[in-house]
């Protein structure tokens, strides 16, 4: 296998890890927005304060949460494994890692576009007979969509550099759980310098691609809100 | 019946009101900061009293303590002030947005009357004032409302309009049998549209009978 092969093969493994992280980012990270932006609840600020945790501790750190959840005889792990399912040191263990990483900007820039939706049109649907969840799913989010999408190019590009907590739980297995910034580090620890160098420039690439998106999508938000 | 009997707070100012309407349409009248806007959001279920109770006919909206019932439960139609049309739909789609199920008022009939059939597939933004107005007042009408609420339906009309709107909103009343609650400044429309008139001041009911002897009796404290 030539080094540009590494190349493609390591971009395509991150780019797929990166985008599937994303999807599962979605779900949790559109919920939670929502309780934030729009609940008012006891604890709000504790989860607030949770939600973003990942943002401020240093990765490893995460990763090793993760590492003691996830390991085989860990609470989770444990289930997982009953189940046939292992997550350390395998694919799956990469998107977890990216997926936690990147939820909390996911869930900021979210929020933050759910915020600027206008709460009279939320009351004009309910009092035309929607429920909540339908004022939610055709109010509330298509109002707030170019932020959710905008949050979402951010949580992309996040999960794309992901490194600390990766190390930690997946390790740097050549085919299996390398991704670029861990093969990065794995190429310049082994003296491939050149190889190195242009993972840095495939990286530099996407990660330029998905901010100018991310940054093209909030100020399109900005002037629809 | 329209049963209006409520105690309201917001900050300082206190809303009391004790009335109840059987009139088809009853104008909410009074000087800005009276409490007319308020009324309707609490009818509406966007504010909650303290204590007291909402009722149409025998369907209790709220009752402090044992019933509050969600907005979108309420079939209360509302337009409120600055009309709100949802800014991602089309004209068509906000106006289907409320219908219920077994409606019998179709698109095209509730279109032609308002006179916004030419203006069905455009976009919000694009609309006039009292386009937009028209627009809104169709949207309440097609969730087959069983009390509308009007919040200065006509301020930003202009008078030509006004003169073609004001026939539709006697035939709501008079065909549809929706009972409107309608909340104005416009002397005319009140002696035109309704038989009862409710005047608020400073949160409480001022006075409150049919617009003859109401505005009959001191025109000026209107």
């Amino acid at each position: 296998m030539t080094p540009m092969d590494d190349v493609w093969r390591i971009t395509a493994f991150t780019i797929a890890t990166a985008l599937l992280a994303t999807a599962l980012m979605l779900p949790p990270g559109v919920l939670l927005a929502l309780l934030l932006a729009r609940g008012r609840f006891r604890g709000r600020v504790l989860l607030e304060t949770a939600v973003s945790l990942p943002l401020v501790m240093p990765p490893v750190a995460t990763g090793l949460v993760l590492l003691l959840l996830f390991a085989p005889r860990g609470p989770v792990g444990s289930l997982l494994g009953s189940a046939g399912i292992e997550v350390v040191f395998t694919w799956r263990a990469v998107v977890l890692a990216m997926t936690v990483m990147g939820l909390p900007l996911f869930v900021r820039t979210a929020r933050a576009g759910i915020e600027q939706v206008d709460r009279r049109y939320e009351a004009v649907a309910s009092t035309l007979g929607a429920s909540p969840a339908r004022v939610f799913a055709t109010i509330t989010l298509p109002l707030a969509f170019p932020a959710v999408l905008a949050g979402a190019v951010l949580g992309f590009a996040r999960a794309l550099g992901e490194f600390g907590a990766t190390i930690m739980i997946a390790g740097s297995i050549p085919g299996a759980t390398r991704t670029l910034a861990v093969a990065i580090y794995s190429f310049t620890d082994t003296g491939r310098d050149s190889d190195a160098l242009m993972l840095v420039g495939v990286s530099a690439a996407i990660a330029f691609a998905a901010l100018w998106l991310s940054n093209y999508l909030s100020s399109r938000a900005g002037i629809r809100a | 019946m329209i049963a209006l009997d409520f105690v309201l707070r917001q900050g300082d100012f206190v809303l009391e009101i004790r009335e109840r309407v059987e009139a088809r349409i009853t104008a909410l009248f009074g000087p800005s900061g009276a409490g007319k806007t308020t009324v309707l959001d609490a009818i509406a279920g966007l504010r909650t009293p303290a204590s007291g109770r909402i009722a149409i006919g025998p369907r209790v909206l709220f009752a402090g303590g044992t019933t509050d019932l969600p907005s979108h439960q309420r079939h209360v139609g509302y337009v409120t002030q600055d009309v709100a049309l949802f800014p991602h739909m089309n004209v068509r789609r906000n106006i289907l947005y409320g219908r219920r199920r077994g409606q019998k008022l179709v698109l095209e009939t509730v279109a032609s009357m308002l006179e916004v059939t030419p203006l069905i597939d455009r976009q919000v933004a694009t609309l006039s004032g009292g386009e937009r107005q028209r627009v809104a007042l169709a949207r309440a009408l097609m969730s087959a409302p069983e009390l509308l609420l009007l919040d200065e339906p006509l301020a930003a009309v202009d008078l030509e309009l006004r003169k073609r709107i004001l026939p539709y909103l006697e035939r709501v009343r008079d065909e549809l049998g929706v009972p409107i609650l309608y909340v104005t400044h416009d002397r005319d429309e009140v002696t035109r549209l309704a038989d009862h008139v409710i005047v608020l001041n400073r949160g409480s009911v001022a006075r409150s009978g049919p617009p003859s002897a109401v505005l009959g009796a001191d025109p000026l404290a209107l």
